[in-house]
């Protein structure tokens, strides 16, 4: 059940490395230490060393065992390779889904393929299996799901192992539902995501993506504003600007994002600007119209997959001039005019 | 039969997530039975009654539950074993984050929530420490950006356990954590094994009911702490 250790990898070498010389190599090790509750061993000592001559109460106190540290602590190193990797790993060229059956076992008879930098709709009631297809891409679906789905990278099988790797998260989600929890700054909090990503350039990443969720959001806020306190749309905005920045993942799935104080069709294209493939469960005619195709679902399965027609995109720019004077509508309620004059214009 | 330990804080999703598994999988046709360790009472057993699963509780009472799980594992297998079960699922009650109730040779799963914060997986011990998989879960109220780091803060201190994320409402996940727990290694008994970790300890004169606070009261396995 573990996932196969690495403890003949390159990074056990790093085991017998004095720690000055292991932070050299490894600038992200010391965390390994701190993570654990442990203090960072001395300059001139190695961590093989360092476990070898712990109290054996301290380790009992934080409820580690010293023969495992070695391992722990070789697979920790693994790990962050594995990331820092990732980070400049190649990116995927298309995800593809090859259909199955629907509840009643009809076959659906659709593969879908999508690339970066596509938008793709999903439509359906309640229960009609989008949530079912979410969950087939997320798991990896190999025919081994209620669907028979199976889900090809670059037309390719994924290796099982991938359906685990937290670095290598296919779907990143936003939904109406979804809220900042975290008692930190705007500014703490953006931080706290680059470094878990083991981003270079921290400071110049955190800021930009602070500028463009400012870009998003009808109104500003201050890298200092604490996450909890933000509105609804600066919420959103900020999600989708972090989102788009520093999720690794190529999939995002937009669930129903609500009209107020976001930039909707820009938060949309900032995505698509960032090659994410944009998949988006929504019923909003501006928003769905926005993607090259819609998947139908019905009863648990694709029924149909269509292909927005120019009388649709045309009608799109009918419906934003509709949602336009409405939102002027909007605006002058929240500044306090008559409505009756804004109808008449 | 398959076994699986199976420990979490209080009111992570433990008894959601295991319900949505057991539903899952009893489609696929496989009998699974719970055993649910708490300290006082439970609702759990109804909860798990209500979805018709075979379930059974041991309350421990004034016992520290993981000394009281461990004085009765045997016990839960016979039950299981007699039920016939194909698969049986252990729910400790996960109290304190000193908890340790896996064992060597029997997988082990733990269960923690996005919303306890990304400081909780190092607060944790050995129940998540020593899991073989970790579940997570209340991803879908916070964002992308908490529910990334949250992973990697497990990541750090478990950088070897399968990560899954199982939504204890909707059931997303659900059905993978199924095969992930059929995965289970066979277990014809637990006499001898080995817990993965020494229990928390305690044995001084409250454990044995004084009630009296002082010098004179305490005796035994008795810690002081250090003032700077």
């Amino acid at each position: 059940m573990r996932r196969p250790l690495s403890g003949n990898g390159p990074e056990s070498r790093l085991l017998t490395l004095p720690l000055i010389e292991l932070l050299r190599q490894a600038p992200c090790a010391g965390e390994f230490f701190s993570s654990l509750g442990l203090e960072l061993p001395p300059e001139t000592v190695s961590p093989a060393v360092y476990f070898a001559a712990l109290d054996s109460k301290l380790l009992e106190e934080l409820a580690l065992e010293r023969e495992q540290l070695a391992e722990q602590f070789t697979t920790y190193l693994a790990l962050l390779t594995t990331l820092q990797t990732g980070r400049n790993g190649s990116r995927l060229e298309s995800i593809t889904i090859l259909g199955g059956n629907d509840k009643s076992g009809r076959p659906e008879g659709f593969d879908l393929t999508m690339r970066p930098g596509e938008i793709v709709s999903l439509v359906g009631p309640t229960g009609s299996g989008k949530s079912r297809f979410l969950a087939d891409i997320e798991w990896l679906a190999q025919g081994d799901s209620p669907t028979g789905r199976r889900v090809l990278i670059d037309g390719t099988a994924p290796e099982p192992g991938r359906r685990f790797a937290i670095d290598q998260k296919l779907v990143a989600q936003l939904s109406q539902n979804m809220n900042f929890v975290m008692d930190l700054s705007v500014e703490e909090f953006v931080t706290m995501h680059a470094e878990s990503r083991m981003i270079d350039d921290i400071a110049g990443v955190t800021g930009s993506v602070i500028a463009l969720a400012n870009e998003l959001a009808g109104e500003q806020f201050s890298p200092q504003t604490p996450v909890t306190s933000l509105s609804g749309g600066q919420s959103r905005a900020l999600m989708i600007a972090d989102t788009s920045c520093l999720s690794n993942s190529p999939i995002v799935l937009i669930d129903e994002i609500e009209n107020a104080g976001i930039d909707r069709k820009r938060a949309v294209r900032t995505l698509v600007d960032r090659r994410k493939i944009v998949l988006m469960a929504t019923h909003d005619p501006i928003l769905a119209l926005m993607g090259e195709r819609r998947v139908v679902f019905r009863n648990g399965g694709i029924g149909a997959i269509i292909t927005t027609s120019d009388a649709e995109r045309a009608n799109r720019v009918r419906f934003e001039e509709m949602d336009a004077k409405l939102g002027a509508v909007r605006n002058a309620l929240r500044n306090g005019e008559f409505i009756e004059k804004i109808h008449c214009r | 039969m398959k076994l699986v330990t199976m420990a979490g804080p209080p009111s992570s999703g433990k008894s959601s997530v295991t319900i949505k598994a057991i539903v899952s999988l009893r489609q696929e046709g496989v009998n699974v039975g719970v055993v649910k360790f708490d300290s006082l009472s439970t609702q759990d057993q109804l909860l798990y009654e209500k979805h018709g699963i075979n379930v059974t509780t041991g309350l421990s009472g004034s016992l520290c539950p993981d000394h009281f799980f461990v004085s009765n594992v045997i016990d839960c297998l016979s039950w299981g074993e007699e039920n016939g079960f194909d698969l049986l699922v252990i729910e400790s009650a996960g109290l304190c984050n000193r908890c340790a109730p896996h064992i060597q040779g029997v997988l082990a799963l733990c269960v923690i929530d996005n919303l306890s914060g990304v400081d909780t997986p190092k607060k944790i011990g050995p129940m998540l420490k020593m899991a073989d998989i970790v579940v997570i879960t209340k991803g879908d109220i916070v964002s992308q950006a908490e529910r990334e780091v949250f992973a990697y803060r497990v990541r750090q201190v478990n950088s070897s356990a399968v990560i899954l994320n199982v939504n204890g409402l909707t059931g997303q996940g659900g059905r993978e954590l199924g095969r992930l727990l059929y995965g289970a290694p066979e277990t014809e008994s637990v006499e001898g094994k080995l817990l993965r970790f020494s229990l928390p300890a305690a044995l001084c004169s409250y454990c044995l009911g004084q009630r009296r606070i002082g010098s004179d009261f305490q005796m035994g396995n008795v810690k002081k702490m250090v003032f700077s």
